[in-house]
């Protein structure tokens, strides 16, 4: 190996730690902070790491992706979190704790269990070398060899947003449009941009 | 990325900063115009303000938390700093990612981010209520922002910005996706809390997130605002009017010079439209604007499919 | 940076997660704990499709799913969350017991 790739390969391994480090430990503290706010935006560090380490791996649209999906649920997260936990600004000190010391030993034998395995096992060799782009290799893939992928998911979508709205809101559509569903305009409590 | 194009960071920094003065300036001419006052040198010029701003004693609330909102105050100049970090100036890129485009679409999700903590973290109630209604307007422009990005990188089959410059060869994106671009715009300005989208940063809520900044915290949030606006009209050119192409002068001064022209543009749209509610611009970014970008994208790709080789 | 070293890193996010969701008593902080959980599989699916068979999308569109996953148990879990706070004022784990014994 030439003092280049020495040199890259040290950078990267020194990266891989930091993120490595920044995901599992701002992991933890997303349940040792007192404060919601902060145990959500902890979460949210957390997953900005993993998407440079997914950058690291040469995953480049997924690592982004990554981080732009889980921002946007992270500020919808802290949303809910400050409206339905007691104590969302940290300003006591509290303990929403239950089982902690079962909870504790499951976890740390989860852990062992896991890495153990994961340096144990004899794992497969590397078979073949990343494309040259590694983008187009994911998005054909989903277009193609596993478009039932996509179409599963989407239909998946589909109806969680449907049972997420009808769980969610306490005004049915008998509600809005009166008992016999004919009566238009609609009657909602805010008035839409677009239309009456 | 080489070391040479990293020390290129300074001098986009620095360009940045000339941009937000130009900003800053063009907006209190307009400002000056419409109260009827005289323009003057001194009346244009953000010297006097940030030099108060950085003297001003700090204000504080109760119980603020202290860590979320500086974050939340200096994350919007970082976010639109990391935004120009993908932008090409003729052939310099200061990060040539292949998925510059991705990379834009997450710095503007980072302020959905940013824009709530600082509302947070002021722990005083129009602050708040500023937060919570940028997330309102934030939730109706993110889809049709992605997917006014998606058409120009469907046009260039590429999500690399400099790919998407290069394939606007014979035609400019703004003529084959007039709506994606129009949106972009849009996008624009209610990622920057800039004209019809200040709801957030309201004058009914004393000013929303900016309500209890003041200080250093408040020329970063001031500043950043303007800055985003720069960041998305730098992006705007690239993405939509070709990056770099024109006749006589070299392509770093095309850049500048249309950059210019969309930041002057945003400048005089930000007077001219009233403020749109977030929840009245919900049923409009849904009903209207994610059906809109869709078709420019089926349209777009119609157009790549006929005139595939 | 071997697969086994992010293998370990996968694991430790898992383990986290699994204790955040068998210790938090506000259903809320539950859903984070999963979310870590998820986190730690993607780091693994990403680092099989790196090290184990890279010429192969079947690694990202893994990835893909799990990111789906995400957004997908997030609204569910709020929506059910909303659905019984309005029902009966239950914001922890130990209240919401209507379907038990």
């Amino acid at each position: 190996m030439t003092p280049d790739d020495v040199t890259a390969e040290a950078v990267t391994t020194v990266v891989f730690v930091l993120l490595a480090l920044v995901a599992v430990g701002f992991g933890f503290l997303v349940f040792r902070v007192d404060s919601m706010a902060r145990a959500t935006f902890a979460l949210a560090v957390s997953f900005v790491a993993v998407g440079g380490i997914l950058l690291l791996l040469d995953l480049d649209y997924l690592g982004v992706v990554v981080v732009v999906m889980m921002v946007m649920e992270m500020a919808i997260m802290a949303v809910f979190m400050i409206a339905y936990m007691m104590n969302p600004a940290g300003l006591m000190p509290m303990s929403m704790y239950h089982d902690k010391a079962r909870a504790m030993s499951v976890a740390v034998g989860t852990f062992v269990v896991l890495a153990g395995g994961a340096l144990l096992v004899d794992w497969p060799e590397r078979q073949g070398a990343p494309p040259a782009d590694v983008t187009e290799q994911v998005g054909l893939g989903i277009m193609g060899s596993h478009m039932l992928v996509m179409m599963g998911i989407g239909a998946v979508i589909l109806t969680t947003i449907v049972s997420a709205l009808v769980l969610a809101s306490a005004r049915s559509r008998y509600d809005r449009l009166g008992d016999d569903l004919k009566t238009r305009p609609a009657r909602d409590p805010i008035r839409g941009g677009v239309g009456p | 990325m080489p070391v040479s194009e990293l020390l290129l960071a300074p001098l986009a920094l620095a360009l940045l900063a000339g941009f937000v003065v130009v900003s800053y300036g063009a907006d209190r001419a307009l400002a000056a115009r419409a109260a009827g006052r005289e323009l003057t040198a001194a009346g244009l010029s953000p010297w006097p303000d940030v030099a108060r701003l950085l003297l001003q004693r700090r204000r504080t609330t109760t119980a603020p938390d202290a860590l979320l909102w500086r974050v939340g105050g200096a994350g919007p100049l970082v976010a639109a700093a990391l935004m120009l970090a993908v932008v090409p100036f003729g052939d310099t890129v200061i990060a040539d990612l292949p998925v510059g485009i991705v990379w834009f679409n997450a710095m503007d999700v980072l302020l959905w981010a940013f824009i709530w903590l600082a509302g947070w973290g002021a722990a005083s109630a129009t602050a708040l209520i500023g937060g919570y209604r940028y997330l309102a307007q934030a939730l109706a422009y993110e889809l049709p922002l992605m997917f006014a990005l998606t058409a120009p990188a469907v046009a260039a089959a590429s999500l690399d910005v400099r790919e998407v410059v290069a394939a606007q060869g014979d035609r400019w994106h703004v003529v084959e996706m007039p709506i994606a671009f129009a949106v972009f715009l849009l996008c624009v300005a209610a990622f920057s809390l800039w004209g019809p989208f200040r709801a957030p940063a309201g004058s009914d809520l004393a000013g929303g997130v900016f309500a209890e900044t003041s200080g250093v915290d408040r020329l970063l949030l001031l500043a950043g605002r303007h800055a985003l606006v720069v960041a998305g009209a730098a992006f705007a050119v690239p993405l939509f009017l070709g990056g770099g192409a024109g006749p006589l002068l070299p392509d770093w001064t095309w850049q500048l010079l249309k950059t210019l022209a969309v930041l002057l543009l945003l400048v005089v749209v930000r007077r001219r439209l009233p403020v749109l509610r977030p929840e009245r611009f919900a049923e409009v970014g849904w009903v209207l604007l994610v059906p809109l970008t869709l078709l420019q994208v089926l349209v777009t790709s119609l157009i790549v499919l006929a005139e595939a080789p | 940076m071997s697969l086994e070293a992010l293998l370990v890193v996968a694991a430790a996010l898992i383990a986290i997660g699994l204790y955040g969701a068998l210790s938090q008593q506000s259903i809320v902080m539950l859903m984070m704990g999963l979310e870590l959980m998820l986190n730690g599989v993607i780091v693994a699916a990403a680092s099989f499709w790196y090290y184990v068979a890279p010429s192969r999308p079947d690694g990202q569109v893994l990835v893909l799913v799990v990111i789906s996953v995400m957004t997908i148990e997030m609204a569910m879990g709020f929506a059910v969350q909303t659905a019984i706070f309005r029902a009966g004022d239950v914001e922890l784990t130990d209240e919401a017991t209507e379907l038990s014994g």
